[in-house]
């Protein structure tokens, strides 16, 4: 991508053209393993946007303003996933005291979302395409968006498949790696948006 | 050497991680668009889960149990950023088609979950050998599939070309969706042999099932501390 793409061209390309789920395969594990109910799905899309895109920022601020100066840019992964995990916890603590309502809605999901590697994936992709603060907060927000909207249509599917008669063998992983697969070709679809 | 031989085996067919276990999808799935990209995916992981076995098995009796995972993840983490870097060096060509694949080791299940499961209570060679099972059954399990996809989707194994010139190559199972496709097959032929997996636990579960840090973290984590304090009290 080039340095003029604009920030909806970054949510675009991140939430559609690219998605992390389907085109990337970051998330796979929750998005096949929480992807039974619209419901459930929804609320971790939910905790995915909130956490990526906190986390997006401050791996960006720690990038550019320690890792990258001290010339410390190889230890990235190393702090990275320390951040996110810390980064985690205090949200998890955070969310508890201020708003319990939203900790209810979010909280089990939240310590998941640590060892989910869309998050550490965005925050190394971000520097990789050499994004600077605001770009990187947005592709953060645009990703996690990508990822909710894959997960959400997976348990929509899901959903209706669980009521159909199916022989034995397809049945658990393979029909939904197969929802998967229609779904990629779909969005094969946005790839001339880019 | 008899019970390291039956780690190997253990590692390789009876509890494989990608089609028993089915953990490392991530990497599995993307990464196996060709055989050469499969094999060298798998050996960067077995180097790394040989090397944070012996480690954490070393250090196993050092660390609290409070600071299990932290301290796991950091040596997890120096070690993927050694074979990152001897990766930049040597294999120019591997590392920037694996790209930020290398580096998403780190969160790969397979790793933390050998060293939760296994490296954390046995001695360092049983560990080592435990290693080397699970990294060859994964390398093994990514090459499988990087065969049909690079086989049915470009014509040719590891660069060469095979299959006869009137074969015209089913370009999309290359591309994204035929990650999905490819296994779902190779499960479903699993299934209807009777091979029985863990999927179904992993599709129907809490997201937790296929992670290692299911026991300490998310909500059977929370169940797991609830029930120590009560024991404590």
């Amino acid at each position: 991508m080039s340095g003029e793409t604009s920030l909806i061209m970054i949510i675009i390309g991140a939430a559609l053209v690219n998605n992390v789920v389907l085109s990337q395969f970051l998330g796979i594990c929750s998005f096949l393993g929480v992807s039974s109910q619209v419901k459930t799905s929804a609320s971790l899309g939910g905790a995915v946007i909130f956490v990526m895109t906190i986390a997006s920022a401050v791996a960006n601020l720690l990038y550019t303003f320690i890792l990258a100066p001290l010339g410390l840019d190889y230890l990235q992964t190393i702090v990275f996933i320390l951040v996110i995990a810390a980064l985690v916890q205090i949200v998890e603590m955070f969310l508890k005291k201020t708003s319990p309502g939203l900790y209810q809605a979010l909280g089990i999901f939240l310590p998941l979302i640590t060892t989910n590697c869309a998050v550490l994936g965005v925050a190394l992709n971000n520097v990789t395409d050499g994004y600077n603060f605001i770009e990187s907060v947005v592709s953060g927000f645009g990703t996690a968006v990508g990822y909710t909207i894959a997960i959400v249509l997976l348990a929509g599917i899901r959903e209706n498949i669980d009521e159909s008669d199916l022989p034995a063998p397809v049945k658990g992983a393979p029909i939904v790696l197969f929802c998967a697969a229609l779904m990629g070709i779909a969005f094969f679809g946005f790839s001339s948006l880019s | 050497m008899n019970s390291s031989m039956e780690r190997i085996y253990n590692g390789i067919v009876k509890e494989n991680p990608v089609f028993i276990m089915m953990l490392g999808m991530c990497p599995c799935l993307a990464v196996t668009t060709s055989v050469t990209n499969a094999i060298g995916m798998g050996v960067s992981t077995t180097a790394v889960l040989v090397a944070s076995n012996v480690v954490i098995s070393l250090v196993r009796k050092i660390i609290p149990d409070e600071v299990r995972l932290p301290a796991e993840i950091v040596i997890v983490a120096s070690l993927v950023t050694v074979v990152q870097l001897i990766m930049q060096a040597y294999f120019v060509a591997l590392n920037e088609s694996l790209g930020v694949y290398i580096p998403l080791i780190v969160v790969n299940c397979i790793i933390l979950g050998r060293a939760e499961a296994y490296a954390m209570k046995n001695d360092v060679f049983p560990s080592l050998f435990d290693g080397i099972g699970m990294g060859l059954g994964f390398t093994i399990g990514i090459t499988i599939l990087a065969f049909f996809r690079e086989l049915l989707g470009a014509g040719t194994v590891a660069g060469f070309r095979v299959m006869p010139s009137f074969y015209k190559p089913i370009d999309m199972l290359v591309k994204a969706p035929g990650a999905f496709l490819v296994l779902g097959v190779i499960i479903m032929v699993m299934n209807a042999w009777g091979i029985s997996s863990r999927q179904a636990e992993l599709v129907s579960g809490d997201g937790c099932v296929g992670c290692a840090a299911a026991d300490s973290c998310g909500a059977k984590g929370k169940e797991n501390c609830e029930k120590k304090e009560e024991a404590k009290a």
